[in-house]
């Protein structure tokens, strides 16, 4: 009997432990640890946030699904992995740390055949001084990252909207924490939900609202823009962010580091050596992400966590890290099997594994400040790597040592985003995306780095209800109802 | 009051960060919110990511 350890049951790793589940079936084990006791259907925070769904509409409790999958689960967060065991045994294992109520604290050594590393990102608001302290927000700004997050801004959202109909004007501040976050879609749609909402509740024209991010150009996105067919044209998301930022009076300030957080003010940096600061009633700044910070250590004991993951602490795969500049980018420098070059056994996928380089072009304040978005690796592209790497995995498992590697590489995969304004049937509207290829190839698709027939975007309620279908669809996938596989992910 | 319908362009700042972009007409605003116009679209744009999905897989 082989077990597979899956560290993570966020979209990648939970994705990769349920398709290994029924691939192998009772003959083989599948281990999740993770130290969250419920799945979070992220996309649909942003709704909690605006207080159109509760903080229960988007999560559902793991024990009684993966007891149905007949998967293992232990609720506790991984802290080292051993690859090559210990002086006494050969077998590799991770340490894991309960969190589970009633076992806090208390550690146990998993020993594993594989391992899949999709443990997400560490939130990292403790980068940027006063947004908060290591993973945990801090009390100046909200967040949409968690469902609680989600619920605690919808109640702060509500205190501004009651003192809006007293009369007090209230400014809205909302976009990128730090100048190295990634997620500026989620940002993006929060604040016209907000913008959505103040509409509703007749208050509007008692708020400023603005956008701040890291991005060189509005409609970045992390993923350097994207070209996308309008009206007979091939339209840069620049012009489409901008005119949805125009027509709903959304001013924007971008290329910005955010340095400080204090009670209702931020200072930041520009691009251009530049500072200031903006004041706010209520901002909501997503954080940058980093690893969990989960260490590694060879046979004797010594600190291999160099070797296994990148100074981010992300996990390596099969990517090309000696890029070097942009100019020398390719498509081909981002993995296709996501399994680590020292260990065949271990993979990474999601926002756990380490991206070769950044997609959107990196940039540099005089300063020396570092200020560009990282690459997203949630959503479509998270499910879809957990999915191929479980079906390596069980390749190897049932076929033997040699059984070649799926592929699924970010610059051969599409994703489709809807970004909703509201979440009426009938009213507000949706910006309805599908990129191809995430990773631009410029030399497959020389110009805009990707294939325009299935690069588009528009706007309207037909986007409102593919989210509201999407929704319902993941959050009963994940539950693994019946017909699940059908799914897509 | 009387452009009432052409409320986004009344947001361009001259010469400021908005100055470049455009802005819908009435009628790619009403396009937005029909529902039958909407129904097509909806059909189309789900066939449109289908095939995204499946050419990702």
């Amino acid at each position: 009997m082989a077990r597979l350890v899956v560290l993570g049951g966020g979209v990648s790793g939970h994705t990769a432990a349920t398709f290994a589940a029924k691939w192998l079936g009772s003959a083989h084990e599948v281990v999740v640890v993770t130290p969250n006791s419920k799945w979070n259907w992220i996309p649909s925070n942003i709704w909690v946030g605006v207080g159109q769904m509760t903080a229960e509409d988007v999560t559902f409790d793991l024990a009684p699904v993966y007891a149905k999958a007949g998967i293992n689960y232990k609720q506790a967060k991984a802290l080292s992995i051993n690859p090559e065991g210990k002086e006494s045994s050969d077998k590799p294992f991770v340490t894991i740390e309960y969190t589970e109520a009633g076992r806090e604290g208390e550690n146990e050594e998993v020993e594993y055949d594989y391992l899949i590393n999709a443990t997400g990102p560490k939130l990292n608001f403790g980068a940027t001084p006063g947004l908060g302290e290591g993973s945990q927000l801090g009390e100046h700004t909200v967040s949409v990252c968690t469902a609680d997050h989600a619920a605690h801004a919808s109640d702060e959202l509500d205190k501004c909207i009651e003192k809006m109909k007293a009369g007090e004007r209230q400014k809205f501040l909302i976009g990128t924490g730090h100048g190295m976050c990634t997620c500026q879609g989620a940002a993006f749609e929060y604040i016209f939900n907000i913008e959505h909402e103040l509409k509703k509740a007749g208050v509007r024209d008692m708020a400023d609202i603005k956008w701040i991010s890291n991005e060189s150009f509005l409609g970045d996105f992390g993923v350097g823009g994207l070209h996308m067919k309008a009206m007979g044209f091939a339209v840069s998301s620049k012009i489409f962010a901008e005119s949805l930022f125009t027509e709903r009076n959304v001013d924007w300030i971008i290329g910005a580091h955010v340095s400080k957080v204090e009670s209702g003010k931020i200072e930041y940096e520009l691009l251009d050596g530049s500072t200031g600061e903006e004041n706010f009633n209520f901002s909501m700044l997503i954080p940058p992400f980093a690893g969990v910070g989960i260490k590694a250590f060879g046979k004797d004991g010594s600190d291999i966590t160099d070797t296994m993951f990148a100074p981010n602490g992300f996990l390596k795969v099969d990517a090309n890290y000696g890029a070097g500049a942009y100019e020398n980018w390719k498509a081909s420098d981002w993995p296709k099997t996501y399994q680590n070059p020292t260990y065949g056994n271990v993979f990474a996928c999601g926002i756990a594994f380490a991206p070769p380089h950044p997609i959107s072009k990196p940039m540099k304040s005089p300063n020396g400040t570092m200020i560009g978005p990282t690459p997203p690796r949630t959503g479509m592209p998270s499910g879809i790597m957990g999915k191929t790497v479980a079906h390596s995995i069980c390749d190897r498992i049932l076929k033997g040592d040699n059984a070649p590697l799926h592929e699924a590489s970010m610059a051969e995969m599409g994703a489709a985003c809807v970004a909703s304004a509201g979440k009426g049937v009938f009213s507000g509207t949706a910006a309805a995306m599908t990129i191809y290829p995430v990773v631009p190839d410029f030399e497959k698709y020389p110009g805009t780095g990707r294939d325009t027939d299935y690069t588009f975007g528009e706007i309207g309620l037909a986007g409102h209800w593919i989210k509201h279908i999407l929704h319902h669809l993941f959050m009963y996938k994940a539950k693994l109802n019946p017909g699940w596989t059908m799914i897509p992910e | 009051m009387a452009h009432e319908h052409k409320h986004g362009e009344e947001n361009i700042k001259a010469y400021g960060n908005n100055f470049t972009t455009m802005t819908p007409g009435p009628f790619a605003k009403w396009l937005r919110t029909c529902v039958i116009y909407q129904f097509i679209r909806f059909v189309i744009i789900n066939l449109k990511m289908i095939t995204v999905v499946k050419k990702s897989h």
